[in-house]
């Protein structure tokens, strides 16, 4: 088993490389001239990543999970909430993977 | 929560004139945040219980979720922590690696925080995670204004983080296994309802789609969270080339 000093060297190594993560992004982007294009890149960013996050979930684990989001997107159209939306999600995911069990 | 589109006026240019840095704002951010603090609660415990397994102390488990506050990575490196040479290159390599999806998440706050001080800026980024950069994305798309709303989504989120660590812990045996109630499915229902107020018409349609299908495509093929990453790339790229005037 590892010293203690390395494993608090390690968490520290671990902290150091994620706030540069944090960080990083923000100040590159501080470097850049803003141009029509990169306005329109930056923009597209949140719903391509929220789409990259979900997707495999969503179309590749049961259809369980394909349905729960199918129910949590009709949801959230319908009443513009995102808690009713969710527990709708939740709630419809352990049903199904109950069922299918 | 209430819809209410920006004005198309404005650009990136001004847009970050327009931006403050409120306690109301903070308070917004942490009162929106609190439904998803649970199911962060439900991931931090079951990080606690495997944190004991990995046999990590209490403050060193306490440690690594309070400074690094990154869920994904720190399993990843409970996963590699009881090798032998323990590896801690190999540990730290791959945190950067699991966590440069923040990268993309921080170049998205630009035009919004350009205008802010240094320190705020800073200090806000280090509280950000996948789930409070979603909601404040979504809640800037729907006219919000107020900087603020990211370090108080963030902070509720990193107190239910480190706290349900140290109760994982040091009480783990009891808590079963959270997927069994479908709280493993919270994330992405929020994500899947946050989505739809991003939608903007069709100028989604040909990123989003090239983004699930090149996350598919890499989650299949590629181990870890290179499919965030690359997904969110390929889907934003194709989005500037379309949307560029």
């Amino acid at each position: 088993m590892q010293s203690e000093t390395l494993t608090l060297l390690t968490i520290l190594g671990m902290a150091l490389v994620t706030y540069s993560t944090r960080a990083g992004g923000f100040w590159l982007m501080g470097l850049v001239t803003p141009s029509p294009r990169i306005e329109a890149w930056l923009k597209q960013i949140p719903g391509a990543v929220l789409v990259a996050i979900i997707a495999p979930t969503i179309l590749t684990s049961s259809i369980a999970e394909t349905l729960a989001a199918v129910a949590t997107i009709l949801v959230a159209i319908r009443t513009k909430n995102v808690l009713i939306a969710m527990l709708v999600g939740i709630a419809t995911v352990a049903l199904l993977r109950l069922m299918i069990k | 929560m209430a819809i209410q589109k920006a004005t198309n006026s404005e650009n990136e240019a001004t847009i970050g004139e327009k931006m403050t840095f409120t306690f109301s704002g903070v308070l917004l951010g942490a009162k929106r945040a609190i439904p998803l603090a649970l199911s962060v609660c439900a991931v931090g415990v079951a990080f606690g219980v495997l944190s004991r397994q990995a046999r990590l102390s209490v403050i060193d488990a306490l440690l690594m979720s309070g400074l690094v506050y990154a869920g994904a990575s720190q399993f990843v490196a409970l996963s590699l922590w009881t090798a032998i040479p323990f590896p801690v290159i190999a540990i730290i390599l791959t945190t950067f690696i699991v966590n440069m999806r923040h990268m993309l998440m921080g170049a998205s706050l630009r035009p919004w925080y350009a205008k802010l001080s240094p320190w705020k800026v800073y200090t806000t980024v280090f509280f950000m995670v996948d789930e409070s950069w979603a909601l404040t994305m979504s809640d800037f798309a729907k006219g919000g204004r107020d900087a603020g709303f990211l370090l108080g989504s963030g902070f509720t989120l990193y107190l239910a983080w480190v706290s349900s660590t140290l109760i994982g812990r040091t009480a783990g045996a009891w808590i079963q296994n959270p997927a069994q109630w479908g709280l493993d499915f919270a994330f992405t229902a929020v994500f899947a309802a946050l989505l739809v107020g991003m939608w903007k018409g069709k100028s989604n349609l040909l990123p989003w789609v090239v983004a699930a299908v090149v996350a598919v495509a890499a989650a299949h093929w590629l181990p870890g969270k290179w499919y965030i990453l690359l997904g969110g790339i390929a889907g934003s790229a194709v989005g500037a080339f379309t949307d560029a005037k």
